[in-house]
């Protein structure tokens, strides 16, 4: 046995089914070895993807993705991939190959200092120099990725390590890392502070964010929400924790969120942040939302906590755990009328369109789209105003919404949709994004075609980069600078190149049919949805 | 505000680098850094002396409790602990100015450690204000060069 074999036999020890990748000469050892063990290899088309894809899994799976690149460019191809998750709090692990121990330092052909530059996207990483270490630092990685706040880890192996012998492989069964013991329960005083303030509280509610989905909290802080009468938002990374639908649900908050969602966070005398960062683009003004208001700030990350904003009640832990403890406790509060408002507010601030009846209106279309979507289906959404538009108007029922919503990398939710696929076979899964981003992975349509990925693939077509130009418009007053997408692929010609049934939807007239072929297609497909290249997401 | 940070960590390559790291990506202040082995070879201990607002002092803390190879932290004001550091000056000297040189070390208790025809090389180990009026007062006489330790701490015997 030798490293690679022992890197195999790890990745089979953790349950792994699948790795996504792109090989090179630096990590042929463990493409060799994969050959003959019971894990599926993903060739994708451009390491930034295999990140991506091994996020989609994560996120649906629950357990780390892996990916495994060639040392030099494909690992820093990877980088944009690892940021995104990093900044999204998902579990990756990330293997790459790297030139010869001997050698590393001396700028050979294709050696990058992959450990050093993703060093800030990391949870952590590891450089291997003895492949008896394999075992060790792989059960390290895949604790470390998946516990506490989650995150990649990378593990850079050069080759001469991956051809090592290992003596006595023997993977272990518990980590011993006495630096890493991240906190998972709540403090019991803390709780029972945030519980009487809750009885005290007359306009209370929850903010809930995407830490409440990778903790897995969604069951617990709904039943919580609806026993107590306590209203939920969420940020763009919480979609998805409440059904959109839900009575007790009250949109997404933000500069791009609900005008009653927003409405009802500041008019709040007692905001939960539940597992969110208080990031700009949910929270513009951070200090204000401490004002005239208790302010509880859940997370299992302590630095998040006070970070953007001071919290009255601070509470570090495992929102699992947190809201299965707030459940033992007993205790009332009333504020009827503070739902009541709520539900006025969302009833009369609902934002008016006027779409443009020339073209699909994609408000109108996802909206459709998302009610005829299998209730249990994934719904992952690129960056633009595709998202925008994905966020106000896809409905959740009991299904996942995926993004990139802290990176906001274009581009992911093809890829991640196929990860998705991959970890959840059964789930139909829908990718939804602009002519722009559909342009920064179609290469992934041959992946898909390759490993049979049904992926149905919306692409929202304006002709520009619809974000920016909203941008411009608003900021430079239409002074559009390098935001047209003139030259564009003809997406029914380039569907047929890649052996893909191909829709196309010009206006709303026909809408029906085209989304019931859609959805109904076994395999993958591409819908093309013309939209007005002048629409706006506000 | 001033903080010093007592930083134990594994003894690994490159945790250094991911601790600079980290204050440079997050703009914190490293006014000074010293590392050096402990006791246990296996751990080393940084000297982080920083400044910033409360909420800035305090997120220092927590961003270095979430690197994995960060054993223990512990941070004290200056009044809390006992600061030293250990400074390397030398000096050109003649004739006219060696006796001036020699009270200065006097009255700063400083020592003069090497020394050559035209040079003289001090060495004080004090708080870091002490070591900087040291600077000051040997200015006038022409400083070849300077090498500081940056400001070693512990807190206080039972603090």
């Amino acid at each position: 046995m030798n490293g690679a074999d022992a890197i195999i036999r790890c990745l089979e020890a953790e349950g792994v089914k699948l790795v996504f990748g792109y090989p090179g000469v630096a990590i042929c050892p463990f493409y060799n070895s994969i050959l003959h063990s019971s894990i599926r290899s993903i060739l994708i088309r451009t390491e930034q993807n295999a990140a991506h894809a091994a996020s989609g899994l994560a996120r649906v799976s629950g357990r780390p993705g892996v990916c495994a690149v060639t040392s030099g460019p494909g690992a820093t191809n990877l980088l944009t991939g690892i940021a995104t998750a990093f900044a999204d709090s998902i579990p990756l692990i990330c293997i790459t190959g790297q030139v010869n121990s001997g050698l590393l330092g001396s700028d050979v052909f294709q050696e990058a200092d992959i450990t050093g530059a993703a060093e800030s996207f990391v949870k952590y990483s590891y450089l291997v120099r003895d492949a008896n270490e394999i075992p060790r630092i792989m059960k390290e990685a895949f604790h470390i990725a998946n516990t506490g706040r989650k995150g990649p880890v990378l593990i850079d192996v050069p080759i001469d390590v991956q051809n090592a012998p290992v003596e006595d492989f023997s993977y272990p069964e518990e980590v011993n890392l006495r630096t890493y013991k991240p906190t998972v329960k709540g403090h019991a005083v803390q709780i029972k502070k945030v519980i009487a303030e809750l009885e005290r509280a007359k306009r209370p509610i929850i903010c809930a964010g995407g830490g409440v989905l990778l903790s897995g909290a969604g069951k617990e802080l709904r039943e919580f929400a609806e026993k107590y009468r306590i209203p939920v938002v969420s940020t763009m990374m919480g979609i998805g924790v409440m059904p959109t639908e839900h009575p007790m649900y009250f949109g997404m908050v933000g500069n791009n969120g609900k005008p009653y969602a927003n409405r009802a966070m500041n008019e709040s005398d007692m905001l939960i942040m539940a597992g969110a960062r208080v990031a700009d683009r949910a929270v513009s003004q951070p200090d204000l939302i401490t004002e005239n208001k208790v302010l509880v700030h859940i997370d299992v990350d302590p630095a998040e906590i006070g970070k953007n904003v001071g919290p009255t009640i601070p509470l570090v832990g495992d929102l699992r755990h947190i809201f299965k403890d707030f459940e033992k406790q007993e205790f009332a509060c009333e504020h009827e009328a503070w739902v009541k408002t709520l539900c006025e507010y969302r009833e009369n601030m609902q934002p008016v369109r006027n779409p443009n009846p020339a073209y699909v209106d994609p408000a109108a279309f996802l909206r459709r789209l998302s009610e005829k979507m299998e209730e249990d289906a994934v719904y992952v959404a690129d960056v633009g105003q595709n998202q925008i538009w994905s966020c106000g108007y896809h409905i959740v029922k009991k299904g996942r919404f995926l993004t990139s919503g802290g990176m906001g990398t274009m581009g992911y939710s093809i890829p991640a949709a196929m990860g998705a696929k991959l970890g959840a076979p059964d789930k139909q899964v829908v990718a939804v994004c602009g002519d722009g981003a559909f342009q920064m992975s179609m290469m992934e349509l041959a992946t898909m075609r390759q490993h049979d990925v049904a992926v149905k693939i919306v692409v929202l077509k304006n002709g520009y980069l619809g974000m920016v130009r909203e941008y411009q418009h608003y900021t430079y007053q239409d002074r559009y600078s390098v935001v047209d997408l003139s030259g564009s692929p003809d997406l029914e010609k380039l569907a047929a190149a890649y052996g893909l049934p191909f829709i196309r939807l010009t206006a709303m007239e026909g809408a029906e049919e085209a989304l019931d072929r859609f959805l109904g297609e076994k395999g993958s497909v591409l819908m093309e949805c013309v939209i007005d290249p002048m629409d706006l997401v506000k | 505000m001033k903080k010093i940070y007592s930083v134990l960590v594994e003894n690994r390559s490159g945790v250094l680098c991911k601790v600079a790291g980290l204050f440079s990506r997050r703009c914190f202040n490293i006014d000074s850094l010293a590392v050096g082995e402990t006791d246990d070879r296996a751990v080393s201990c940084m000297t982080i002396v920083s400044s910033g607002d409360e909420r800035t002092l305090e997120q220092i803390e927590k961003q270095l409790n979430k690197k994995i190879d960060i054993i223990k932290i512990k941070t004290f004001d200056e009044a809390q602990s006992i600061s030293r550091e250990l400074m390397l000056i030398k000096v050109k000297y003649n004739k006219g100015n060696r006796r001036d040189i020699m009270e200065i070390c006097e009255i700063m208790k400083a020592e003069i450690v090497d020394m050559s025809k035209s040079q003289l090389m001090i060495q004080i180990c004090d708080v870091p204000e002490r070591t900087a009026l040291l600077i000051t007062m040997l200015q006038s006489i022409s400083i070849v060069e300077v090498a500081r330790t940056g400001t070693l701490a512990l807190p206080k015997c039972d603090a």
